[in-house]
Formats: C-alpha cells, sequence, structure tokens
C-alpha cells in the first residue's frame, strides 16, 4: 500500500505537483495516468525518497522509503530505462544493484531470464535499444523480488510482444498480491492493463476510480449515421426528423451523423417513417482516449503550434496542401473516413494480446484503427 | 543494509566500466615513464649543474617528476567514479537501492581509494626504482634516509589526488564541470601559485602543493613552513573538506 498525503513539490517558481493524495492498494495495477510533465515521475520519486516534497509525505506500508529496512527487498522501481552506465554489462549493472541489498548473484541470472535478457547478458548495455533497456530496468525492479512494484512508462519503446509481455507481467504481479502502480501517458494500454487509474494533470488530481467506473463516466455511447452521399435533402430530413423524436445530431466531419438520445432500432424507424435510406447505422462508444484528453486537455503543457515554415514553404512547388487548409478539416480525417468504410471491423482480433476483461469491449473503431 | 554489502556493490560497480582500467593505468604509465625520462636527462645534465645545485640534488623527487602529469589521470579516475552515476542517471536506482545516503557515499569513495591506493603504492614504487636505475651512479638507495617514507608518500599523494577529486565531483556532480575545474586547476594555476614568489605565501598551502612535500628527501632551508607529514596533513585537510562538501551536497539536494 502505497499512500500520498497532500504530496507538493516545487522547483523555484514551477510547482510540479500540487496537494496529491491518493492511495495505492495491493492486489490491483494501478494506472497513472497524465500527459508529459504533468508531475508523474516526480510523484514516483517521491514515494522512493529521492526527492523530498515540499508539503505533505507520502508512506509505503506506513513507513518513509528511508525508513524501510533493506529498501529494495520491498520495493522496486524502474524509473529510467537510460539510467544505466552504457559501457557495464547488463550483468554486471544487475549484479551491483544485488550486492547492494544482499540478494544473491544467482537471483541475476534468474531475473534475466524473466524479461529475456539471458542472450545479451554480458553485452555493454549502450549497444541496447529502448526496448532492450526498459527490459533491464524491469528486471532491476524485480531482483529483490519485492511487494511493492513502481514503473515509470514500462512499455516505452517496446515491440507490441513487449508491451504484451509488460501487461501479463504487471496482471501477474498484482495476481500475486503486490502493489503494481504504473505510469503512462497512454490512455488506450492503461485501459488494458489498470485495474484502477489516478489521473493527474499539471500535477494535480483528476481522477482516482476504477477502470470501469472511468469507462463508465466517460464513454458516452452513440450511433453512426450516414445517408447516401450527394443527396442533401434526405440528409436534412434526417436531421429534422431524429432532433423531432428527440435525438441530439451532431454532423461528423465526412458527412455521417452523430446522433445521442436515441436507440439504434429507434433511429431506424425514424429513418422509415421519413422515408430516407440508410446507409450505416452503427453503435459506437466514445473512446477512453478521447474522454481522457478531454479531461486533461486544459492540463498539457507541451501543446504544438500550426507550423508556419518562416514563409519558407511554396505550395506549388513541392505540391503539398498548404498548411492551413490541413489544419482546418479537422484532428483525423482519415481515421474517420476508414472507420466509415468498415463498420462492421471494429474489433480486429487484437494482434497485440489478451486485451483486459471489460475495457476492450468499450474500445471503440477509432481507437483500433489508430 | 550493511556497509559490506554497499562496499561489494561499489567494488562491482568500479571493476565493471573499462575507465576504470584506462584512468588507472594512464596515471601509473605517465608517473612512471615520463618520471624515468627525466632520470635519463639529470643523469646525463648532472655534471653541468653548479655545485649548490649538485648539493641539493635529490635523486627520489626527481624519479617523481612525471607526477604532475601523471596525476592528472588519477584526477580523472576520481571524477568519473562518481559523477558517473548521475550523467548516467544510475544515481536515482542506487540511492532507491541505499536511501542512508552517507553510507552510500563512503562505500563508493572507501571502494575507489582503496583501489587507488592499491595503484598509487605500486607506482611510486615501480616509478622510484626504475627512476634510480636510469639515474646511476646518482642514484638514491630506498634504505637511505626518508626514501621510504617519500615512496610510499608517493601513493599517498596519488591516493589523496583521487579522493580529492571525488569529493569535488560529488559536490559538482558534472564530470564535465569537475574536470573543467579540475585539470587546468593542478596542471596550471596551482603550480603558479606555488611558485610564484608574490604569491606563495598562500599558494604552498594548496593541497598538491603541500602533499609534494612528502615525496622530497632532501628538504631545502628556504622551503615552506610544513614537514613532510605536515605537508600531508594540509593535504587531507582539503580531501576532508571536499569530501564533507560533497556528502552535504548529496544529503541535501533531490537526486
Amino acid at each position: 500500500m502505497i499512500e500520498a498525503v497532500g504530496l507538493t513539490k516545487r522547483y523555484g517558481a514551477k510547482t510540479a505537483v500540487h496537494n496529491l493524495s491518493f492511495r495505492v492498494r495491493p492486489g490491483i495495477v494501478t494506472g497513472f495516468l497524465g500527459p508529459n510533465g504533468s508531475g508523474k515521475s516526480t510523484t514516483m520519486r517521491m514515494i522512493l525518497g529521492l526527492d523530498e516534497p515540499t508539503h505533505g509525505h507520502v508512506t509505503i506500508g506506513g513507513l518513509h522509503f528511508r525508513q524501510l529496512a533493506n529498501a529494495p527487498r520491498q520495493v522496486g522501481a524502474l524509473l529510467d530505462a537510460k539510467a544505466v552506465h552504457g559501457g557495464r554489462s547488463a550483468r554486471n549493472h544487475l549484479l551491483c544493484l544485488a550486492q547492494l541489498s544482499g540478494i544473491p548473484a544467482g537471483r541475476v541470472d534468474e531475473v534475466l531470464g524473466v524479461v529475456g535478457l539471458q542472450g545479451v547478458a554480458g553485452k555493454r548495455s549502450k549497444s541496447f535499444s529502448l526496448g532492450m533497456g526498459q527490459r533491464l530496468g524491469i528486471a532491476a525492479a524485480l531482483l529483490g523480488d519485492p511487494q511493492v512494484l513502481l514503473f515509470d512508462e514500462p512499455v516505452n519503446g517496446l515491440d507490441p510482444e513487449g508491451i504484451l509481455w509488460v501487461r501479463n507481467l504487471m496482471k501477474q504481479l498484482a495476481a500475486e498480491g503486490r502493489t503494481v502502480f504504473v505510469s503512462s501517458h497512454l490512455m488506450s494500454e492503461m485501459a488494458l492493463t489498470a485495474d484502477h487509474l489516478i489521473v493527474i494533470g499539471r500535477g494535480q488530481l483528476l481522477a482516482d476510480m476504477s477502470v470501469q467506473e472511468f469507462i463508465a463516466r466517460n464513454s458516452a455511447s452513440f450511433a453512426r449515421v450516414r445517408t447516401p452521399d450527394g443527396n442533401d435533402g434526405e440528409r436534412e430530413k434526417l436531421t429534422a426528423a431524429l432532433t423531432a423524436a428527440g435525438g441530439e445530431v451532431h454532423s461528423e466531419p465526412d458527412g455521417a451523423f452523430r446522433v445521442t438520445g436515441l436507440p439504434l432500432p429507434r433511429i431506424s424507424d425514424v429513418a422509415h417513417a421519413a422515408q430516407v435510406r440508410l446507409w450505416e447505422l452503427s453503435p459506437h462508444h466514445a473512446s477512453l482516449e478521447e474522454a481522457y484528453m478531454g479531461m486533461t486537455q486544459g492540463a498539457v503543457d507541451y501543446r504544438a503550434t500550426t507550423d508556419p515554415r518562416a514563409g519558407l514553404h511554396v505550395p506549388h512547388v513541392t505540391g503539398e496542401p498548404p498548411t492551413a487548409g490541413r489544419a482546418a478539416t479537422g484532428l483525423r480525417p482519415d481515421a474517420h473516413r476508414a472507420g466509415a468504410q468498415q463498420p462492421g471491423q471494429a474489433h480486429p482480433p487484437a494482434a497485440a494480446g489478451a486485451p483486459g476483461p471489460t475495457a476492450r469491449d468499450h474500445r471503440d473503431s477509432e481507437d483500433e484503427q489508430r | 543494509m550493511a556497509a559490506a554489502q554497499v562496499l561489494q556493490s561499489e567494488w562491482t560497480k568500479i571493476r565493471s566500466v573499462r575507465s576504470t582500467v584506462w584512468t588507472l593505468g594512464l596515471a601509473a604509465v605517465v608517473t612512471s615513464a615520463l618520471g624515468g625520462l627525466i632520470s635519463v636527462l639529470s643523469r646525463n645534465r648532472f655534471d653541468e649543474l653548479s655545485a649548490s645545485e649538485q648539493l641539493r640534488f635529490d635523486a627520489t623527487y626527481i624519479s617523481f617528476a612525471g607526477m604532475g602529469l601523471g596525476q592528472l589521470a588519477m584526477i580523472v579516475f576520481g571524477v568519473l567514479v562518481v559523477s558517473n552515476e548521475y550523467s548516467t542517471g544510475m544515481i536515482r536506482a542506487s540511492l532507491a537501492a541505499v536511501p542512508q545516503r552517507g553510507l552510500f557515499l563512503a562505500s563508493k569513495i572507501t571502494a575507489a581509494a582503496l583501489l587507488a591506493f592499491v595503484i598509487g603504492l605500486a607506482t611510486s614504487f615501480v616509478t622510484f626504482f626504475l627512476g634510480q636505475a636510469l639515474l646511476g651512479p646518482y642514484r638514491a638507495s630506498i634504505s637511505d634516509p626518508g626514501v621510504l617514507r617519500a615512496v610510499v608518500g608517493g601513493g599517498l599523494y596519488m591516493t589523496l589526488i583521487a579522493v580529492f577529486s571525488m569529493g569535488v565531483a560529488a559536490m559538482l556532480r558534472s564530470p564535465v564541470l569537475a574536470l573543467g575545474i579540475l585539470m587546468p586547476f593542478f596542471f596550471l594555476i596551482s603550480n603558479v601559485l606555488g611558485n610564484v614568489p608574490a604569491t606563495k605565501e598562500v599558494g604552498q598551502y594548496l593541497p598538491d602543493q603541500a602533499g609534494t612535500k612528502i615525496m622530497q628527501v632532501v628538504q631545502l632551508p628556504d622551503d615552506a613552513p610544513y614537514g613532510p607529514w605536515g605537508g600531508l596533513a594540509i593535504m587531507a585537510a582539503w580531501v576532508a573538506a571536499a569530501l564533507l562538501g560533497g556528502f552535504l551536497t548529496l544529503r541535501r539536494r533531490d537526486a
């Protein structure tokens, strides 16, 4: 059990974490979500006693990290996969960490096997890819067979097979009764891995609830309706009829509608009564990613601006459309169109492996297309 | 957490990177080879020296003439041992494993200092015997008064220079910054301050100027107001101050 109470960290004038209180319980995977720079890593460092909080405190099993007897046997952490001496071999890196806490050298080879690095154990880690670095960091966290595990962005740089492996490892560790705290900036990944979510933005708590609750609260269902292309009369007729029937109708960039407040059979009946043909009528859920983006929108530190290219860009020479036009058409026009053309394939057999029991059904096609 | 475990871990860290072999190897080779070269030159020029210079001829100290350059590699070793932790980010994993930061720093410096002492002492003996062999008829014997003290002192001097660098690196945390300050200081600035008459009064108390005294066998009448061991004690005080500064920095600052 990790417990933070009123955790605040200031670096000079900048407040990285503000009055953060939460509990991370054993036996489940707790996802720690937030955009880049929202204070996730700072919070993790404070949990590990590396950074001193400005106010408040955080304890593990009721004790401050520095009070723990032989901390590595109780808490394992992956903070930064690149935080290794590139000239040291993977085995030696783990060996010096093992020796710190009196862990026998044989355990090093065990964890190297667990993360699948036994073949490169003697290689200097500077030749490792980011994914291999992540595996080495995870091995370091597992060394002491600890009851509490912290992972900061463990899937960064991993291939799909590696992501699936990490996901299953987290679940397995939690199933063994351990406390597992995983940070990520990817909602889609956390929806598959975590049981509980703690969402922060700009260092402040935005949500602290189970994944099911998060989904129930944040994913409104809607219907996608499309009338035959190039027939504006039918389009307007249906809009009027659906509005009259009590539905809420929003246009989508590709010409379809997004209808809320009416069940699918009712929409079909209304269309039939209005003598409008439908080319598409499909059920959807707003993706968790969208809900998460909406929640953290005000809390994003690093927002991209349109690239004016300092007036250097000459459209007719390169043949590319002007940037302003592209920006105006919406965020992901391609994803919308692709989703419309194959509404029946909203859930391709997830190559990335067994997704979570609850989350998968609630992900919508746009999410999968990305 | 047993200190022996942390010490063992630090030893693993030191022996498992190549920079250890390179820096310590370079320190040994440069110190002895340059000392040997200067010994040969001194032997050939002995007859050209004036009578008073011949009287003050210090065969032991001449064989250690390469120390000024060789110590720079020792400084690099000391800086890298400590600041590697910061430049790689390994410090966070280390401190998460050893929350007692004083124990962590003490173990790291003990392990590195022991290694530096072994290498420094071996280098000192090799340098002495090589230099004396090349000095031929003007050589000193290890059994002459003060010579053994000077040779063992050479090893101590190299160790203290390395440990001083470790303390400075723990304070500054960046290898570039620490080397950027220590290298020119010990290569140039300290020598200038210690030998220019106007600044000698103060300059002779700088760590390397005071520490070098231990390697001299022939003491000059106009020399510093401290003896060989006094000089080494002054140097040790500098080292203690650097270590204290490093410890306070590590304890106070976020990792």
